[in-house]
């Protein structure tokens, strides 16, 4: 706009000057009218000024030189409105301010350069993360790895009036460039704002043992709708791309508590693993040995049996052939055994004579007689 | 004479350089603004884009975005005598800048009143409601009780609430310290219902598996007994009927077999007489003393 004041103010006089390059910058000036911003204006106010100075005493060819550095200087201010998107960028014109809905791609593009025009390229592929509820290296500013707890944001109360210490993750990005930009101020610190507050609405409805354990999904799941909502309320332009729980324990003072319940819940199945072990020895242990003993049983019943077969038939044997010849059979029998018993045995024979009205049994030196038997090797 | 000229027109681009300088100015997409004459309000700019004002006017910018307040957590006595920390925050727009700058003037200012307004208001809501109702669906009633009580207290600043919302609720520490030691309390008492139960349920299995022991054994041994008595009573049978055959017989034959079991082992003393049946020949070549006389064998 200063170079159309500077344009209409001096081109007049100097009609005699490049007719090609003066209409186009006339024109220019023309869709520029109007518009104005003053410290510019002031400052080529004070350029042209300089130029009205010098052209006073320098005439006509004075003159010339000037306006082909003025030519320059506009085609200088007309390229700077020359503007690059990166291909995770979206350009937002704004024309005095004003943005009539124009998005650009990524690419190279043109607008009214400053102070007509501005451009705003906010990165809308770019997943922005927010911590709650702790803090990486990327909010300590790369100073530390690891996290750090931020316990006045991560406790929580639950559905059922216990403390659960809650770390999320929220990864959002810009849906509508222009919305994100225009209709709230300071974005981040509401987004981080109202995912707090609805991971606490949704941890607030919920049990504390089911939060720890099997309604993680449904608790991301519905923290991120009541968050889109609660943004798309505001307008923000904003798309929750996830919100990703990364911790949800009981807190720190009582965590041992909640250990020691899963370490009672193993205790248990050890003690009861233990005892089936037990009933697994001992069990087929008996069954082992009762078999042992009926195989043991049975083994006598067949032995018994067998035997009793064998002696029963051996004399069902003898007998027949004793039938043959009953009285002679006998006195050999008699016979033969009596022998066998006699053969091995000592023997003492004591007539009947010799033993008298008194007998001879009571002064029998008995004793000798084994001792005799043991040293002689037995004698008569 | 153009020398002149040219200075007069210099003069002139000098004068509307200037005039335009402060009657232009740009009101931005974010932005809306008041043209105040003399501190009176003339017009309201609420579109972007240029616009003019004569050179005696000013601007008053406002903004047009989402604006926020966040005043400080406040402790509130619920109805259920339990305390609490609330912290609840505020969105809004200005919506009517003339009002605001009539009654605010500044967003400093504002946030200040509003604040004031919004504690006052969570106060009072939330001191009715007990600790669950804060914990439940409820909670988003309240929230719309709070938005429409602020709404209507501050009505005349020129806003509109856009949401307001209970941020942090949170037991202050004293109540902490107790919620933790029920916590604690509760999960003592399941863990140790757990150990219990798996120490019942070990006895019990152990016991089971003791009488099982004893049961299988005890059927076996009976099991076993019942095999014996068949084969002893096999056996009865089986020598009962053999023997049978001629009892007397059975009883010489089996008397031999006995002497002969008896006496096996050599070195034994006997005392024999010999008139004995086994020594009729021994004296007497006749065997007078006939067949009557049994021997008599002493074992000693």
């Amino acid at each position: 706009m200063s170079w159309n004041n500077q344009g209409s103010g001096g081109g007049g006089p100097w009609g005699g000057g490049p007719k090609g390059q003066w209409p186009p910058s006339g024109g220019g000036g023309g869709g520029g009218g109007g518009g104005a911003t003053p410290p510019n204006i002031e400052e080529m106010l004070r350029r042209s000024q300089e130029r009205v100075k010098r052209f006073l005493p320098g005439g006509l060819g004075g003159g010339r030189a000037i306006a082909l550095l003025a030519v320059g200087l506009l085609a200088l201010w007309l390229m700077s409105g020359l503007y690059k998107v990166q291909p995770d960028e979206q350009g937002v014109e704004l024309l005095f301010g004003k943005w009539d809905g124009v998005v650009t791609e990524s690419g190279l593009h043109w607008r009214w350069p400053a102070p007509i025009g501005e451009v705003q390229t906010p990165k809308v592929t770019v997943i922005n993360r927010v911590n709650i509820g702790f803090q990486d290296a990327s909010d300590l500013g790369g100073r530390v790895s690891g996290t750090r707890d931020v316990p006045r944001e991560s406790l929580m109360l639950t559905g059922d009036q216990n403390i659960a210490d809650v770390d999320f993750t929220v990864q959002w990005r810009i849906i509508n460039a222009g919305n994100y930009l225009f209709n709230i101020r300071d974005p981040e610190a509401t987004v981080k704002l109202v995912a707090e507050s609805a991971m606490r609405e949704i941890v607030g409805q919920t049990k504390l043992d089911d939060l720890i354990t099997t309604a993680r999904e449904q608790v991301q799941g519905q923290a991120k709708i009541l968050l889109q909502q609660v943004l798309d309320g505001y307008g923000a332009g904003i798309g929750i791309e996830r919100i990703q729980l990364q911790l949800t324990s009981p807190p720190p003072p009582v965590i041992d508590a909640f250990n020691d319940v899963q370490r009672a819940r193993q205790d248990k199945e050890r003690l009861q693993n233990e005892a089936e072990a037990y009933q697994n020895r001992i069990v087929p242990t008996a069954r082992g040995e009762a078999a042992s003993v009926i195989e043991e049983a049975t083994a006598y019943k067949q032995r018994v049996t067998k035997e009793a077969q064998g002696e029963g038939a051996r004399f069902s044997e003898i007998y027949q052939s004793y039938l043959i010849a009953p009285d002679i059979t006998r006195r050999r029998l008699y016979i033969e055994t009596l022998r066998d018993v006699l053969k091995g045995a000592n023997k003492v024979i004591i007539a009947e004579g010799a033993t008298g009205g008194q007998g001879v049994v009571p002064y029998l030196p008995l004793n000798e007689i084994n001792r005799n038997r043991t040293t002689d090797g037995g004698g008569q | 004479m153009s020398r002149f000229k040219f200075a007069i027109l210099g003069a002139i681009v000098v004068a509307i350089g200037i005039m335009i300088s402060v009657s232009v100015f740009t009101v931005r997409e974010t932005e809306q603004a008041l043209v105040l004459q003399f501190g009176q309000w003339q017009r309201t700019a609420s579109d972007p884009g240029i616009q003019f004002k004569f050179p005696w006017q000013s601007a008053q910018k406002y903004e047009k975005r989402v604006l926020s307040v966040d005043p400080p957590a406040e402790e509130v006595l619920l109805n259920d005598q339990k305390r609490i920390l609330v912290d609840a925050f505020a969105r809004y727009k200005i919506t009517d800048p003339l009002k605001f700058f009539q009654t605010v003037r500044t967003e400093a200012t504002f946030q200040n009143r509003f604040g004031n307004i919004l504690t006052s208001t969570v106060k009072e809501v939330v001191a009715q409601q007990a600790l669950e109702d804060m914990l439940s669906e409820k909670r988003n009633s309240i929230m719309e009780t709070i938005r429409d009580s602020v709404a209507k207290n501050s009505a005349g600043f020129g806003t509109e609430v856009v949401d307001i919302r209970i941020g942090r609720s949170e037991l202050p520490e004293a109540v902490s310290q107790n919620v933790y030691d029920r916590m604690r309390t509760e999960r003592e008492r399941e863990a140790n219902l757990l150990r219990a139960e798996g120490e019942e349920n070990a006895r019990r299995i152990r016991a089971t598996a003791d009488r099982q022991q004893v049961e299988i054994v005890a059927e076996a041994e009976r099991e076993a007994q019942v095999l014996r008595g068949n084969g002893d009573a096999a056996r009865n049978g089986i020598l009962g009927e053999a023997y049978g055959q001629d009892p007397e017989f059975f009883e010489f034959f089996r008397s031999l077999e006995a002497y002969r079991e008896t006496f096996e082992e050599p070195g034994t003393t006997m005392l024999l007489k010999p008139d004995s049946d086994f020594f009729r020949y021994f004296n007497d070549v006749g065997g007078l003393s006939g067949r009557q006389s049994s021997g008599a064998i002493n074992k000693k």
